[in-house]
């Protein structure tokens, strides 16, 4: 009896310790990265009872069992056996009907999160999402604003329509703690209301082929007047863009999120970098020597696979574009501008 | 392609596995109680018919590629020790495959490597243990035996091939569409699963009628060790579901080799249903790699406790119950996937509810030990890592089922903490506990206890700063399977820490297996029952002659009364009474 005193007094101590451990480190009440979404509350409400449960089932089986090697260890030179005790019926049956009780509560709190989670607002402002290798395009179907930042207005619910260009990618930004995979060949949504502004990170969760640590783009949560500044900044750039060849060559390639693997800045991604691409002297695996010109691009981008630039695999992880004349003549322009 | 598949059948028949079988077509006999050819440790790289011989090919062939698959992790964890790419560059150019391509096919490698490290593992103890604790001469078919460790062979080098065909960048998952794009190394990942997933379900099938078919007399389901009662739960898993990985990544194959559209949403497939079909099998797959594991677990602890095992039908039927509602959880692992939404709630369910049958092995086995006379060598100590190990991966588990927390931690590190917990916990901590519980009955010597030790306080504590840390930088934000981080995270020091605990826990394997090697010969010798344990091969010399037993086994008691006196669980029937032996 004296036993299971003792074992009761240290198994409540150490639940409170264990559960204010994983609180100073961060991981119970409080959680980094910062909750920015309303979804984000519900979330992290959910973890922090189940921090509190963890806490206790740790301690009730850690407790006992240090208890008892400390306790009912074989002193030196007993030869004895333990005390015969086969088992216990009663026990047993506790053991097993008292988790299926906290499986039925947890179950239900899990529900009622999921549901606050999926909540549905009819006003939400809806926005198209593309993932491809290594990047998401982000649309704005009222405004024919296409960009590769995300810009989103506080305390207004979005939903995104999410689809994918080539593989599985997954939409993840830890300050909103929601996650859904994007599959090509069909729509996916993303329901968040974000409520603190900042500037955040979308970063890819799925596995996606080589380049898939640097699919992060930029989440930026606005008030609303930025909000609407940015989009009327988009609206203008869109307008002016669309009068000169480079300028719609730019659109282009933002369209279709050729940056996620070809720099502008002379750093390697998953292809060639960009600058000063036009006119450059570029060896393919073959050994040959090519001058990049307007014929070479256009080739390269309606079929990569007819040359392959040195040190790069083959079959080229560049999927095959297709574009009319006037648009490649304009992606054309809008690279020769890269210097 | 055709090279690997040509390759692995010229090898089981150059091996001379399958010899008897090609008498046996050809209408030639075969002497019943095969002779062996070979002697000392050669008889170990020869094909043999004994199950104590396969059951130790098996354990150094797991040992083997868990040597392999830890070096890869260490290559990959010191890329991660900072933020940025350190030598895993860009500009790298080592088999054919730049810096983070390299580090996919060693990340996925790693993966796939320790699950075929832990089935072959699963095998050794299996085939090592089984017929010894059911008092049986060896397994119901000991050439089908010899065969799906064969097999095994050819299994684990194609796949370690891919490494050196241009890789392959999926995970272990090799979900599509990425794995239909994947070069070569891709079409040798799948086959060598496939051919490791063929040894699995014939290692299976044959430990399910050995166990059914050749118990000593009197040994009623009751009276059967824990362990035997885990190894016919994991074999049923085995031989049920492996068919379904199989058969997905025989679809992607078919999708690669010839265009079928299976998983191309271009030709009207499902990426989906592909999820669907793989974790059909590879979470059941996961109850595979415990189940043995725990079973070790509460076979040993009755005897280093000197009491019962508590609530013996409560754990042998758990085991069931854990495999029973493992078959019907697989979607916790798809809540992101863009399945049916309605479906996640039902499989929140399902998925807390295989708390319930794992909590009673806990309650059980810290019942077992309350009470005792618990001495701590070695296998003793391994046990209750296990223990504490496995539990911490079953708590960091119902945050991963209740949906909407999981929709955060899927695809986080905090996932990959917990699964390692889990395998580490239920698989890696027992096999350890079983090499050094069953190691005297194979050699008769002792592997060194010192060193022993050593091996588990170099091994337990770092394994807590790993797996704890990798929990932590999971919440933070740190994705799975990313060559590099984002700095702003700021977890660089995080995983460096990480890093110096990987490198202390291969120190601790590698001290290990230099134990193990040194002791086979210079070990001190151990002859007798050195663990005064209950069970039948204890109650003869150590090591084990070749058929086992020179007299049949009858089972007169339970097998784990300890602190009962003069109960013996069993006793060989003397040659006059054993007219009906089965054989
Ligand atoms: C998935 C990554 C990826 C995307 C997206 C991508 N490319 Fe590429 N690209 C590559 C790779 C890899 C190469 C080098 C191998 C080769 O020659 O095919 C390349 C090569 C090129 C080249 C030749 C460069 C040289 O230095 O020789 C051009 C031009 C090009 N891409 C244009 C584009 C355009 C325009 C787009 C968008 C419409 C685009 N790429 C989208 C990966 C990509
Ligand atoms: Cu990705
Ligand atoms: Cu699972």
């Amino acid at each position: 009896m004296q036993h299971f005193v003792v074992v009761g007094i240290l198994v409540i101590l150490t639940t409170v310790l264990t559960y204010l451990g994983l609180d100073v480190a961060g991981l119970a009440k409080h959680q980094h990265p910062v909750s920015a979404s309303l979804q984000s509350i519900s979330i992290d409400q959910l973890w922090n009872w189940e921090m509190m449960v963890i806490s206790f089932l740790f301690s009730l089986i850690i407790v006992p069992m240090l208890y008892s090697l400390i306790v009912f260890r074989q002193k030196k030179g007993e030869l004895e056996d333990g005390e015969h005790m086969e088992g216990n019926a009663t026990l047993e049956v506790v053991w097993t009907v008292v988790p299926i009780f906290l499986v039925v509560i947890f179950a239900y709190l899990g529900g009622k999160s999921l549901g606050d989670v999926r909540r549905v607002d009819p006003q939400a402002v809806t926005i198209f999402v593309k993932a491809q290798q290594f990047t998401w395009t982000f649309e704005y179907p009222e405004y024919g604003i296409i960009s590769s930042e995300l810009h989103i207005p506080v305390n207004k619910q979005v939903v995104l329509k999410m689809t994918s260009a080539d593989v599985i990618h997954s939409f993840w930004v830890p300050e909103f703690r929601i996650k859904q995979d994007v599959v090509p060949g069909r729509y996916t949504e993303y329901r968040v209301t974000p409520i603190l502004v900042g500037d955040y990170k979308v970063r890819c969760a799925e596995l996606c082929g080589t380049s898939h640590s640097y699919m992060e783009n930029a989440v930026i949560v606005d008030t609303q007047e930025d909000y609407d500044t940015w989009i009327a900044e988009q609206v203008e750039i869109a307008k002016l863009a669309s009068l000169t060849p480079e300028g719609q060559g730019q659109l282009l390639v933002a369209r279709n999120g050729c940056t996620g693997c070809h720099s502008l800045n002379g750093t390697r991604l998953t292809g060639p970098t960009w600058l000063n691409i036009y006119g450059r002297e570029e060896e393919m695996n073959d050994g040959s020597k090519i001058v990049i010109d307007d014929a070479y691009i256009a080739e390269s981008i309606l079929d990569p696979n007819a040359h392959i630039v040195a040190t790069y695999a083959s079959p080229s992880q560049m999927p095959a574009f297709v574009f009319t004349d006037e648009e490649i003549a304009n992606i054309i322009a809008y690279l020769k501008t890269l210097k | 392609m055709l090279g690997a598949l040509f390759g692995a059948v010229s090898f089981l028949v150059g091996c001379g596995v399958t010899d008897d079988w090609i008498k046996w077509a050809r209408g030639i006999d075969t002497s019943d109680h095969h002779e062996e050819h070979w002697h000392g440790w050669e008889k170990f790289l020869n094909v043999s018919f004994d199950h104590k011989v396969i059951g130790i090919q098996y354990t150094l062939i797991a040992l083997l590629l868990l040597g392999v698959g830890g070096t890869f992790a260490m290559i990959f964890r010191t890329e991660l020790a900072a933020s940025q790419l350190q030598f895993l560059t860009t500009d790298l150019n080592l088999f054919g495959q730049t810096g983070p391509q390299l580090f996919n096919t060693l990340m996925s490698l790693h993966g796939m490597i320790m699950i075929v490290s832990i089935l072959l593992g699963i095998s050794g103890i299996i085939n090592y243990a089984v017929p010894l604790l059911i008092g049986a001469a060896d397994m119901s078919f000991p050439r089908l035996n010899a065969f799906s460790y064969w097999i095994s062979v050819p299994a684990a080098i194609t796949l370690v091939s891919s490494l050196f065909l241009g890789g392959f960048d999926t995970g272990w998952t090799g979900y599509p569409p990425l794995s239909a794009r994947a070069p070569v190394g891709m079409q040798m990942f799948f086959m060598g699963v496939f051919i490791a997933g063929w040894s699995s379900i014939l290692g299976a099938l044959n430990v399910i009628v050995t166990a059914l078919r050749m118990r000593a007399k009197g040994m009623t389901a009751m009276k059967m060790p824990i362990f035997v009662w885990a190894s016919i739960a994991t074999s049923i898993i085995s031989m049920t579901a492996t068919q379904f990985i199989g058969l997905a990544f025989q679809l992607v194959m078919f999708q690669r080799l010839f265009g079928m559209g299976f998983f191309d949403p271009a030709k009207g497939g499902n990426p989906v249903l592909f999820q669907h079909l793989f974790w059909f099998y590879s979470h059941p797959a996961v109850y595979v790699f415990i189940l043995p594991g725990l079973g070790v677990i509460s076979e040993l602890l009755p005897v280093f406790v000197r009491k019962p095992l508590f609530g013996y039908r409560w754990v042998a039927m758990s085991s069931f119950g854990i495999a029973l509602v493992g078959f019907v959880v697989w979607a916790h692992h798809m809540f992101t996937s863009g399945m049916n939404e309605y479906l996640r709630v039902p499989f929140m369910y399902s998925t807390l509810l295989v708390s319930v049958p794992t909590g009673v092995k806990f309650f059980s086995w810290v019942a077992t030990m309350w009470k005792g006379r618990i001495s701590t060598p070695t296998p003793m100590l391994f046990v209750l890592g296990g223990i504490v190990v496995f539990f911490m991966g079953g708590l960091s588990g119902p945050p991963h089922a209740t949906v909407s927390t999981d929709l955060h931690l899927h695809d986080t590190y905090f996932v990959v903490g917990h699964f390692h917990d889990t395998i580490f916990g239920g698989f890696v901590f027992p096999f350890f506990a079983a090499i050094y519980y069953w190691f005297p009955k194979a050699t008769g010597r002792r592997m060194n206890e010192f060193w022993g030790k050593v091996h588990f306080w170099l091994m337990t504590p770092s394994f807590f700063i790993l797996t704890f840390g990798m929990m932590y930088v999971g919440l933070l934000g740190m994705r799975r399977r990313i060559a590099d981080y984002d700095p702003a995270l700021g977890l660089d020091s995080a995983h460096l820490i990480l890093t110096i605990a990987g490198f202390a826990i291969f120190t601790s394997v590698i001290i290990f297996g230099i134990n193990l090697f040194y002791s086979i010969k210079h070990g001190e010798k151990a002859e007798g029952n050195i663990w005064n344990s209950r069970s039948p091969e204890w109650q003869v010399p150590s090591p084990m002659a070749a058929h086992n037993y020179s007299k049949p086994l009858e089972v007169i008691g339970e097998p784990y009364d300890y602190g009962l006196k003069d109960a013996p669980y069993t006793r060989f029937i003397e040659p006059a009474s054993a007219g009906k032996s089965k054989h």
